[in-house]
């Protein structure tokens, strides 16, 4: 129906564009310019609608191919086109920008416009990275995001919001640079630089491992994976409250989908001899950071910690596979346990960012994140708590929300691999619940703490907005999540059988 | 004869205009009217990029017996260090006027500086090679000195001098034993010479040795790197930008002419030295940068880890190798000119912007400017999308495309100790309170393209592949 608008472009190029005009406006008319950035996002969240609406889920190849010559020197492309993948992260995209651009509108008073503009590129920049099919093009996406979240934690963010912002740059810069070698490696064996052509590449057992290395040091960063995950929380605590959910929401999926874009497709035979180290770094992820995340005083600081060992999960779907695949000789359990990662992102996109508003939600009043100065908040903000339950529960795992998909999917798939793995991974059920709803009970119920909180006042419109947007997706996801798997499912079950074949003799 | 003069036009006509303005200067007398002669050399450069452009031929033609060369790669590279140095003399001009310092000698001592240049790119034998890199030094030495009751000035120019008479003494030195074996001081002629030796003749490699040190000598590669920051941070800045700029392109060149026009047969020797030069450079230049609180210290040290990434793509030893490095220096001249540029419009009458921390809360002192220097620091770090980062793929793509991936890795490894340093300027403008609120003071055009300059590093950085293809079919005949 759509397919003859260039979606993709115009899903990249409109917010970049837009973010360019409302630095020019500048700020000068502060709301003005707040109207226009939400102007420009909710047009993107339509282009995306409308991606989804022309999208074929029936085939896995890719769609809505944009290619044009960029670099003809060194036969770069333009070169875009989504899947199953990419399409459920460019909507999570989308629709979290919007959030986010909801949530700054009057708690931002320094440099609105340059605060607004700074997310509307970085949206651009994301989609750019999601629907990028030239590894090179995908890069310059991909390191260009660095350079609005760095302004947006260095200029908006906290206390220690300097020291934050550098390392998680120096960070995700650290671990980007050798999958630029690995690129550059690949385009010496391949003479492309088209992701299609690099997972045909046929490569030898050392090269691919080396390969993996590299790939896995960008994206075990970005997830990120312990132990590389110490930028996090210092990047989460000082972010501003777009920052961070941008952050949890969108930035951390990128490691995510550079697994099933590169390292799973590209170095098959590598991933399976690392399947097991990766297994064992999920495990410790979900449950090691689990009881890490129990200890937190700081709001924001446990929800990151959650975020990692959540994202734990994430991981876990995508390698355990490999061990199924080689007792049952069927697909049906790797699938499901790559499923279940997958939707496992989407939903960690929705519920963490939910938490991390609501978070912002009592910091723009109490100028606190510290737990100790809460108690009794459901005595004079009832709504707010109703949807903070919510949220809670859902990060926990509760049935019906989606945050019991994913990770459904995932341990019901690693009891086909192994009953340990599943036993480790299912501590999260008790470890998620504890923490998440030892922090709510301390915070939201109980006697009014303090003078302050007894001041506070309810979500007024504009927030509950947020939050019930964000309510009823979780809902949706939770109960119905079939959209989301009949998007993936031919993809992920393509990709899986290319996995499963190896690359070399 | 006439063939041989036909060549070398550009250069015999800047050659007249620099003496033409060395008698109208004499004939000033109101200093007021001292301006005159920055507009004579500007029309100068103008004039001799449009005879470089009409007078260049299709094929690479030699004059006066092999030792002028002219071919794509000259061509290309003439017209860049005009045009840099006539952006240079742009930026120079406020600065000069308000230190007192605008003369005429200077925009003179500029032109035969951008002369020797021309002739280095252009030499083709051992003689012209140091005939031009002489007049170039000579007249950066005296340039450097011109602020005559400056100390830091002065001592500069004595450090610079004494160094890089050194220098020239070494390559000379390495020179006549290149002679000695080869009985010429044609490059042509020593190819040939050691293509026909069966095995390796130690007294080559002892030549080239000292070659070598002179040609990193003049790059500013570690461990000859000991004059960059002394004489970065002591010359007047527009001297610096000038130093900084131009001559690295000469210098790039001189490196291919001497070692790959002249030696390529011995690739295999003085692809090891560059290995160690290009790694010590990285390491020294990236790591000691991040202790400078001096800008333009700070930017010598990055120049030298530059240097040690340009390198890389000599090392490669392939054609598209040396068109990365060619790009990477064309590159690397402009945000170096923008970067020292934006400590010229930051300054006043008496007053240097140059501690790092005269740059804190540029972002809300003005703007437009700090995001400027936001795409110089993001380029310089090789952040896409801006050109820093494809000059630095370029090169570490040939790298890897003859099999030298540990060097590429472990190049990408001080490069991100590199961005450390960059972000801290970013850092100060963005993040910090500025200290004073003063409005800049600068000229419209200064303004003008200086924004140019900042603009284009992101321009090429979107569309890389005109000036790619360029420095290819530059180097590929």
């Amino acid at each position: 129906m759509f397919a003859e608008l260039p979606l993709l472009s115009l899903l990249i190029w409109t917010p970049i564009l837009g973010g360019v005009w409302v630095l020019y406006a500048g700020d000068r008319q502060a709301l003005t310019v707040k109207y226009l950035t939400l102007a420009v996002s909710v047009v993107t969240f339509v282009f995306s609608v409308m991606l989804y609406a022309g999208f074929d889920t029936t085939t896995y190849t890719m769609q809505f191919i944009e290619r044009s010559s960029w670099i003809s020197t060194f036969d770069i492309y333009y070169h875009l086109g989504v899947d199953g993948i990419a399409l459920p992260l460019i909507l999570l995209t989308t629709f979290t920008t919007v959030l986010v651009v909801l949530a700054g509108w009057e708690v931002i008073e320094k440099r609105v416009a340059q605060y607004m503009a700074a997310f509307l590129i970085l949206e651009g920049l994301m989609n750019g990275t999601f629907a990028a099919m030239d590894a090179i093009l995908f890069y310059v996406y991909w390191e260009a995001m660095l350079i609005p979240m760095f302004l947006i934690i260095g200029v908006w963010g906290g206390s220690r919001r300097v020291y934050a912002t550098i390392k998680f740059f120096l960070y995700t810069f650290l671990g980007s640079v050798f999958m630029l070698v690995a690129f550059l490696y690949l385009y010496s064996q391949a003479g492309s630089f088209n992701i299609a052509d690099l997972h045909a590449l046929p490569l030898g057992l050392t090269a691919q491992k080396l390969i993996f290395i590299a790939f896995l040091l960008a994206f075990a960063v970005k997830i990120p994976m312990w132990p590389v995950h110490t930028w996090l929380p210092d990047a989460h605590v000082e972010a501003p409250t777009g920052g961070s959910v941008i952050l949890a929401a969108i930035l951390l999926k990128m490691g995510g989908y550079g697994f099933l874009r590169f390292s799973l497709p590209i170095t098959p035979d590598a991933s399976q001899a690392f399947a097991g180290f990766m297994i064992v770094l999920s495990l410790i992820a979900i449950a090691y950071i689990g009881f890490v995340a129990l200890v937190q005083h700081d709001m924001k600081k446990l929800i990151a910690y959650s975020s990692v060992s959540h994202m734990g999960f994430v991981t876990l779907g995508f390698f355990i596979g490999f061990s199924i695949y080689a007792t049952s000789n069927s697909l049906s359990g790797a699938v499901m346990g790559m499923e279940g990662g997958m939707v496992q992102m989407i939903s960690h996109g929705f519920i963490s960012g939910a938490l991390f508003l609501c978070v912002g939600v009592m910091y723009d009043r109490m100028h606190s994140r510290e737990i100790k100065d809460y108690g009794g908040v459901v005595n004079t903000m009832p709504r707010f708590a109703a949807f903070m339950m919510l949220f809670a529960l859902a990060n926990s795992g509760l049935p019906g929300t989606s945050g019991f998909v994913g990770e459904f999917l995932v341990i019901l798939s690693s009891f086909k691999a192994s009953f340990w793995i599943a036993f480790v991974a299912a501590t999260t059920l008790i470890l998620g619940a504890a923490y998440t709803l030892w922090m709510y009970k301390r915070v939201i119920f109980g006697d009014i703490a303090n003078e302050n909180v007894a001041e506070l006042k309810d979500i007024g419109s504009r927030e509950t907005v947020i939050l019930l947007m964000l309510a009823v997706a979780v809902l949706l996801f939770g109960i119905w999540p079939a959209p989301l798997l009949d998007v993936m499912h031919p993809t992920i079950e393509h990709l899986l059988e290319h996995v499963m074949q190896s690359k070399l003799g | 004869m006439v063939n041989n003069l036909i060549l070398v036009v550009p250069e015999l006509t800047l050659l007249i205009l620099a003496c033409l303005a060395l008698v109208i200067d004499t004939f000033i007398k109101n200093p007021a009217s001292r301006g005159g002669i920055y507009w004579f050399t500007q029309t100068s450069l103008i004039v001799t990029i449009c005879l470089i452009y009409f007078y260049c031929p299709h094929q690479p033609t030699v004059a006066f017996e092999n030792s002028f060369i002219s071919d794509p790669m000259s061509t290309v590279l003439k017209m860049f260090i005009c045009l840099i140095s006539f952006v240079v003399f742009l930026y120079s001009r406020d600065y000069l006027k308000e230190n007192d310092l605008l003369k005429g000698e200077y925009f003179i001592l500029g032109l035969f500086a951008v002369l020797g240049m021309m002739v280095m790119v252009s030499a083709y034998s051992l003689l012209t090679v140091y005939l031009g890199l002489e007049l170039l030094s000579l007249s950066l030495y005296s340039m450097v000195a011109m602020h005559r009751d400056s100390q830091p000035a002065t001592e500069a120019a004595m450090k610079y001098f004494v160094l890089g008479a050194l220098a020239s003494g070494m390559l000379l030195y390495g020179m006549s034993i290149l002679y000695g074996v080869t009985g010429s001081l044609q490059l042509t002629v020593v190819a040939e010479y050691i293509v026909q030796q069966s095995d390796a003749n130690h007294f080559l490699v002892f030549g080239l040795a000292f070659v070598i040190v002179g040609v990193a000598f003049k790059l500013g590669a570690a461990p000859f790197h000991m004059w960059i920051p002394d004489v970065y941070q002591g010359a007047p800045t527009s001297v610096t930008l000038f130093i900084s700029s131009a001559p690295k392109l000469a210098a790039f060149a001189m490196a291919m002419r001497l070692l790959v026009d002249g030696m390529f047969p011995l690739l295999g020797d003085w692809q090891g030295m560059l290995i160690i030069l290009s790694i010590l450079s990285m390491a020294t230049g990236n790591i000691i940068a991040i202790s400078q609180t001096n800008i333009k210290r700070m930017l010598a040290y990055s120049t030298i880890a530059h240097v040690g990434f340009l390198l890389l793509g000599l090392i490669a030893g392939s054609r598209a190798g040396f068109a990365g490095s060619m790009f990477y220096v064309i590159i690397y001249a402009l945000m170096s000119m923008g970067s020292f540029g934006m400590i010229i419009l930051l300054g006043r009458k008496g007053f240097e912007a140059d501690n790092l921390d005269d740059f804190k809360g540029l972002a809300e002192r003005s703007p437009w400017f700090a995001f400027i220097m936001l795409c110089l620091m993001f380029s310089m770090a090789g952040v896409p999308p801006f050109v820093g980062f494809w000059a630095k793929w370029f090169v570490l793509k040939e790298l890897v495309a003859v099999d030298m991936v540990w060097l590429a890795a472990l190049a990408v490894l001080f490069s991100i100790i590199g961005a450390y340093y960059y972000l801290r300027i970013v850092k100060l403008m963005y993040f910090d309170q500025p200290t004073s609120m003063l409005a800049i003071k600068a000229s419209q055009q200064m303004r003008l393209v200086l924004s140019l300059n900042g603009l284009v590093i992101l321009a090429l950085g979107l569309v890389p592949n005109v000036l790619m293809a360029l420095c290819i079919s530059a180097l590929t005949r």
